[in-house]
């Protein structure tokens, strides 16, 4: 039984492996650049649209309702890296449907390369937000002493993402293997389905997390108002 | 018993154990959340989707407890260090 998508490998040449994490990844990631560079080769701005130019338009102002909702006043600045995890992420899990199809988030270096963007991303959005000193200042609020636990939950939080991703797409397949073996006809059936609700449940909330960290680098910290001296 | 032994003893029993005492306080800790957001639901139904989405960020992060619980018991039988060290001791002999 394999415990990742990465010890499936197609091709190897001395030191590189072609493992089907890169190759599903790869995939993924042709089908959903070219599937958006083909629909929006003629877009119209009239009345009349095309079916699938509709489609593409209710995913991104769905996307950015939802980024302006948890807190980010400007999604259009941001929909273009939180945008783009949560249609992998919810991608890489809709196409489990699919025979022979492994899931590449359900490896570990898949997700943990996701969370490390999310761990970039946020001081990037907040220096480009509020400067150097202001976003290096909010590390020391409330106190100068929470600097240690400020930094701690930084790095924690980014373990958490990519663990938690990982965990819950290593877990549905390995429990249609497991069932597979046990209960052949039904229940993994019934079990897939359960696994696409929670991929996409898991994606939504990766990018929600993922906003929500960024609105809290983001947020321009208003100066204390000064105490009335009387 | 040779340590190949206790080592497997040892894992496959913990695994057990490290899921099922693992699963237990996010179970409890969900049913009291899903419980609570039901309960404001009936009280407010226009903060719905307020609410609806607060509960799934909740339930994913106190879910994310029950996954890690999960993820070592799964590298415990799956890709157990301890016992490669083993194997690799005894195949160097």
């Amino acid at each position: 039984m394999h415990l990742s998508p990465d010890q499936i490998i197609y091709w190897q040449y001395g030191f590189f492996k072609l493992n089907a994490t890169i190759v599903f990844t790869w995939a993924l990631m042709l089908v959903l650049a070219g599937g958006s560079r083909l629909i929006t080769r003629k877009l119209s701005v009239g009345l009349e649209r095309s079916r699938s130019q509709n489609l593409l338009e209710i995913v991104v102002t769905g996307i950015a309702k939802q980024i302006e909702e948890a807190g980010l006043s400007q999604p259009q600045k941001y929909i273009g890296f939180l945008g783009t995890l949560f249609l992998f992420i919810a991608t890489a899990s809709l196409c489990n449907v699919f025979p022979v199809y492994q899931p590449p988030t359900a490896s570990l270096s898949t997700t943990a390369a996701l969370a490390l963007c999310v761990f970039v991303a946020v001081p990037f959005f907040g220096i480009v937000d509020q400067g150097v000193g202001n976003y290096l200042k909010s590390y020391m609020q409330p106190t100068f002493f929470m600097l240690p636990f400020n930094i701690i939950s930084e790095l924690s939080r980014t373990l958490a993402l990519a663990i938690r991703l990982f965990g819950n797409m290593m877990s549905g397949a390995m429990i249609v293997g497991i069932l597979l073996t046990i209960t052949p006809f039904i229940f993994p059936i019934v079990m897939t389905l359960l696994g696409q609700l929670t991929g996409m449940v898991q994606a939504y909330i990766f990018s929600i997390l993922a906003t929500v960290y960024i609105a809290a680098g983001t947020r321009v910290r208003k100066p204390k108002p000064e105490p009335v001296k009387d | 018993m040779d340590s190949i032994t206790i080592i497997a003893v040892a894992s496959i029993v913990i695994a057990g154990i490290t899921t099922g005492f693992g699963t237990m306080g996010p179970a409890l800790a969900e049913g009291r959340a899903v419980a609570t957001a039901l309960s404001s639901l009936a009280q407010q139904p226009d903060a719905s989707s307020t609410i609806t989405r607060t509960l799934f960020v909740g339930l994913a992060m106190i879910e994310s407890t029950a996954i890690y619980c999960f993820v070592v018991s799964m590298i415990l039988i799956f890709a157990n260090p301890f016992w490669n060290h083993v194997i690799a001791q005894a195949v160097k002999k």
